[in-house]
């Protein structure tokens, strides 16, 4: 029985080697990060319109209802990746999309959502990209979660698609749903 | 000869100065020495978030070069070095720190190689002190020291 404290280093060797492979095995990109500003309030923001149609972006707007907050830009290529998956969900009741256009020029964004459509309930330009870091944004395209308090529930870094969202957001949404009703 | 050599040396050093260069670039810099040195102190120790291992100081990002104007606009505006990190690890979290924090959730990052050095030798000295005691050193018995010299004399006959 004592020789077995022999096998500690081992066991110790083993859980520690676990602990680091799994990660890898699984595919989960390090590159990818946690946010900061889950369950905090979103940031103050006053962004003005990038259509003429539709009002730009302030706090106001954004609270009182569960809503997605989408940053995009029309010189980002994973951008055009998800556009067609926020179309979707633009046509769609499922939840409203807020766009923040990041970094982008007036007239290429206003083309972008001519030639591909444009999926947002309201879009506000983030011209220097200051509204972006107060986020915590680090690359676009960047989509968050927002309750109905106006808090940050999840964040999801990438271009979006189905499978995503209905792994990571659409459960997400049920439950914020329960809560308000219930 | 000599010429040779001044020559390649001058060469080398030319070609590895570029290797030094910062990302800053001469628009960013402060007027202010002082806060131009806390600022480019600063931008040595936060991460860039699109390049990771880069800090913003050597990094091109667009990203980098709006966090590095942040940092400059605050060090204008009085802010002290912790309120620059704390502005920063409010949006990105503690990541955004190149050298992580010392925190209850990073005591086994930061002590834990230490814990388990120390934790060796405390068993290697344990495991030599036990073996010297279950083997003490006895001197050879009359039998054995007679075995030990027909071994040796058989050694050198053959």
């Amino acid at each position: 029985m004592r020789k077995l404290i022999y096998l500690g280093p081992l066991v110790f060797f083993m859980t520690t080697a676990v602990y680091f492979a799994l990660p890898i095995i699984k595919g989960k990109d390090p590159r990818i990060l946690p946010s900061a500003m889950i369950e905090k309030n979103i940031p103050d923001l006053d962004l003005p319109p990038l259509l003429e149609t539709k009002p730009g972006i302030d706090n106001q707007a954004l609270i009182g209802e569960i809503q997605l907050v989408n940053f995009f830009s029309s010189w980002c290529g994973p951008c055009r990746t998800e556009h067609d998956f926020l179309m979707r969900i633009g046509k769609s009741n499922i939840v409203p999309i807020y766009g923040i256009n990041y970094k982008d020029k007036q007239k290429a964004a206003k083309k972008w959502l001519l030639d591909l459509g444009d999926p947002y309930e309201r879009i506000g330009r983030d011209v220097d990209g200051r509204t972006a870091i107060d986020w915590g944004v680090y690359g676009v395209p960047e989509t968050y979660l927002i309750d109905k308090q106006g808090r940050i529930q999840y964040r999801h870094v990438g271009p979006l698609s189905e499978s995503i969202f209905k792994e990571k957001i659409s459960p997400v949404i049920k439950v914020l749903r329960k809560q308000t009703n219930g | 000869m000599a010429k040779y050599q001044l020559f390649m040396l001058t060469l080398a050093i030319i070609v590895s100065l570029p290797l030094n260069a910062p990302a800053v670039e001469p628009s960013e810099i402060l007027q202010n020495p002082q806060l131009e040195v806390r600022a480019r102190n600063l931008s040595q120790n936060i991460r860039c978030l699109v390049c990771q291992n880069q800090s913003i100081d050597d990094s091109n990002a667009s990203l980098a070069k709006d966090l590095r104007k942040i940092v400059r606009e605050q060090l204008i505006s009085g802010a002290s070095d912790n309120d620059i990190y704390d502005f920063l690890i409010a949006r990105y979290g503690d990541f955004v720190l190149l050298r992580p924090p010392v925190k209850a959730t990073t005591y086994i990052l930061w002590y834990g190689p230490l814990f388990i050095f120390f934790a060796g030798l405390l068993l290697s000295v344990l495991f030599l002190i036990r073996r010297k005691r279950i083997m003490p050193e006895e001197p050879l018995s009359l039998e054995e020291k007679e075995e030990l010299s027909i071994l040796i004399s058989r050694e050198k006959e053959g």
